[in-house]
C-alpha cells in the first residue's frame, strides 16, 4: 500500500516538473516577446498565437485541412497494415526467408524514404495519393519486421506441446501463434502509425494542395506568423492526441 | 500392473545432423522395450544418451531414423492426443492465458466437448493442489506450481499414458521432493502408465516401479531394475535400505557410462574448437 502511495507520489512528482518546464518555457517565451527585442515575424507574442488559434478553432477553418491530413493517414495506415503484415507472417513463416529477407527490410528501413516524395510526385501527383505513398511506404517497414519478430521468434515448446494435445492448424494460429506474436505486432503497429502520420505532415509541407502541412507553410509563407503558430500548436496537439490513443490501445492490448 | 504391453519399442535408433559433420551425433541405437500398462518407468542415463529424444519418438513429436513404436496395437506415426499427453521440462504452459485457460485449451485442442472441459480443468486442478489458483496467470507462479499446472493439463486430457520429460528437472532439490511424493500419491489413484525421464537417481529410485538405465551415447538401454515398492510411496522410503541398496546399484550402473559421457562430450568440444581455429586461418 505505502509503496504504491510511493509510486503514486513519485509520478505526480515528475509531472508537476514537467509542468513547470512548460509554464517556464511559455513565460521565457512572453517575456521575450513582450520586453525583449524579438522580431514578430521570427517569434509572434503567445496571447497573439492564442487569439488565432481561438479563431480557427472558432471558424472551423481546419476542418477541410484536418479531414485531408486525416484521410491520408488513414489510408496510408490501412495498407501499411494489410500489407505489412501479410508480408511479416509470410516471411515468418520460413526460417530462410527471414535469414535473408530480414537484413534487407531493416536495412530499407533506415533508408530516408522522405527523400523519394519527389518521385512519389511525379507518380502520384501534389494531392492526397502521394502522401499516401508516402506514409504507407515508411510505416510498411516497422510493421513487417515486427511482425516477423512477433511470428518467428516464438518458443518451440509452445508450438510442439500444442501439436501433442492434438491443435490443429487454424487452432495452433489462432490460440498459439497469433496470441504469442501479438504484442510485438503491437508495437510495430503504434510504430508504423507515428511514422506514417510524421511522413504525412512533413511531405505536406514539402509539395502538397492541401492538408495542415500545407496551411503551415501557405502561412509561412504570407508572413502570417502567428496563425502559422497557432496552426503548429493545432497539429501537435492532434499528433500527441492520436499518439496517445494508439499508445492506450496497444497498452490495453498488451494486458 | 498387469503383463499387457502398453508402448513396444523396437529397434528404435535417431541421428541428429548429416552423416560426416562433426555435429553429427548418433543419440540412440538399437534401443527395444516393451512399457506394461499401468507401470511408472523411469529413464536415467548420463546427459545426451538419447533418453529424451527416445520419448519424443514415443510420442510421436519425432520420428526415429530406423525402429518402430506401437501403442496399444498402433504405429505410432505423429502425436496421438487421445492416448498420449506430455509433461514437459520447459514451461510449456501459455503465459498469455490463465492457468485453468491453459488447461482447457489443451482439452479442446484434443476435442473435449465444451461442457465437459469446465467440470474436467476443476478436477484436475483440484487433484494437483491448484484450485484456488485457476485466474492465476503462470507467470505469477513458483516453478513448483507451474509444473503442477502443466501436469493438471495433461490429466485432464486422461489419455492411458503420461509422458514426463524431466519435469521436475528445473527445480530446487526440496520442491522436488515435495512434487515427487503428491506424484507418487497421484498415481497410486489412477491406472496411468507413465515414462518418466529423469537426472535424479532419488526420484528414478522413488517414483519409479522400473528404472531403464542407459548407456553413453549412442544410447541403449543397459540394464532395467525393478522397484518392489507400492504406492503411494512414504517419505520414509527414502530412508530405507531397500531404498539406498536399489540407490546405490543405479550408481555403479551410471557411474562408468557418466565418465564416458564427460569424456565424449570433452572430445567433441576440443574437435569444435580445432576445426574452428583452422577456419580461422587466413
Amino acid at each position: 500500500m505505502s509503496e504504491r502511495a510511493d509510486r503514486d507520489r513519485g509520478r505526480w512528482a515528475s509531472r508537476a516538473v514537467q509542468a513547470l518546464f512548460l509554464i517556464v518555457l511559455i513565460s521565457l517565451w512572453t517575456f521575450a516577446t513582450t520586453l525583449g527585442h524579438v522580431s514578430p515575424i521570427l517569434l509572434p507574442n503567445p496571447l497573439a498565437v492564442l487569439n488565432e488559434l481561438i479563431d480557427v478553432l472558432k471558424s472551423g477553418e481546419y476542418i477541410g485541412d484536418l479531414r485531408v491530413t486525416l484521410t491520408e493517414l488513414a489510408f496510408a495506415f490501412a495498407i501499411s497494415v494489410i500489407s505489412g503484415t501479410i508480408v511479416g507472417y509470410l516471411i515468418s513463416r520460413s526460417p530462410y526467408a527471414i535469414k535473408v529477407l530480414e537484413p534487407l527490410l531493416a536495412g530499407a528501413y533506415s533508408v530516408p524514404v522522405i527523400l523519394f516524395l519527389p518521385l512519389y510526385v511525379l507518380f502520384f501527383g501534389l494531392g492526397p495519393p502521394s502522401k499516401i505513398a508516402l506514409g504507407a511506404t515508411i510505416s510498411f517497414f516497422p510493421i513487417a519486421l515486427n511482425t516477423i519478430a512477433g511470428f518467428g521468434y516464438i518458443d518451440k515448446i509452445f508450438i510442439v506441446s500444442a501439436r501433442s494435445m492434438g491443435a490443429s492448424n487454424y487452432q495452433l494460429f489462432r490460440f498459439v501463434l497469433l496470441p504469442a506474436a501479438f504484442p510485438v505486432i503491437l508495437t510495430g503497429l503504434r510504430m508504423g502509425f507515428t511514422v506514417a502520420l510524421l511522413a504525412i505532415l512533413g511531405s505536406e509541407t514539402i509539395a502538397s494542395l492541401a492538408g495542415l502541412g500545407h496551411r503551415i507553410v501557405h502561412l509561412a509563407e504570407s508572413m502570417d506568423m502567428a496563425r502559422m503558430f497557432a496552426y503548429i500548436t493545432f497539429a501537435v496537439a492532434i499528433a500527441a492526441f492520436l499518439n496517445a490513443a494508439v499508445s492506450s490501445l496497444e497498452a490495453k492490448g498488451k494486458r | 500392473m498387469t503383463d499387457e504391453v502398453a508402448v513396444r519399442i523396437r529397434g528404435v535408433s535417431h541421428a541428429f545432423g548429416e552423416q560426416g559433420d562433426t555435429r553429427h551425433v548418433r543419440a540412440l541405437l538399437d534401443t527395444s522395450l516393451d512399457i506394461r500398462r499401468g507401470e511408472l518407468l523411469c529413464l536415467i542415463g548420463p546427459s545426451g544418451c538419447g533418453k529424451s529424444t527416445l520419448l519424443s519418438i514415443m510420442g510421436g513429436l519425432m520420428e526415429p531414423a530406423a525402429g518402430t513404436v506401437e501403442v496399444g496395437n498402433q504405429l505410432v506415426r505423429g502425436p496421438m492426443p487421445q492416448e498420449i499427453a506430455f509433461v514437459f521440462q520447459e514451461n510449456a504452459l501459455f503465459p498469455w492465458s490463465t492457468v485453468i485457460e491453459n488447461v482447457k485449451l489443451g482439452m479442446m485442442f484434443q476435442g473435449v466437448r465444451k461442457a465437459e472441459r469446465e467440470k474436467r480443468a476443476k478436477l484436475s486442478l483440484e487433484a494437483v493442489g491448484l484450485a484456488e489458483f485457476a485466474e492465476h496467470y503462470p507467470g505469477q507462479l513458483s516453478g513448483g506450481m507451474r509444473q503442477r499446472a502443466a501436469l493438471a493439463r495433461a490429466l485432464s486430457l486422461e489419455t492411458g499414458i503420461l509422458l514426463m520429460d524431466e519435469p521436475f528437472g528445473a527445480l530446487d532439490e526440496q520442491t522436488r521432493m515435495v512434487l515427487g511424493e503428491d506424484l507418487s500419491v497421484l498415481l497410486s489413484r489412477t491406472d496411468k502408465t507413465i515414462v518418466f525421464v529423469t537426472h535424479s537417481l532419488g526420484e528414478a529410485v522413488f517414483l519409479a516401479d522400473r528404472v531403464a538405465v542407459f548407456s553413453a551415447r549412442p544410447g541403449t538401454i543397459k540394464e532395467i531394475i525393478e522397484v518392489d515398492e507400492p504406492h503411494p510411496r512414504k517419505p520414509e522410503f527414502i530412508t530405507s535400505e531397500k531404498f539406498t541398496r536399489i540407490r546405490n546399484q543405479l550408481y555403479s550402473l551410471l557411474h562408468d557410462e557418466i565418465r564416458k559421457a564427460v569424456s565424449q562430450s570433452a572430445a567433441s568440444q576440443r574437435a569444435a574448437a580445432d576445426k574452428s581455429s583452422r577456419g580461422a586461418q587466413p
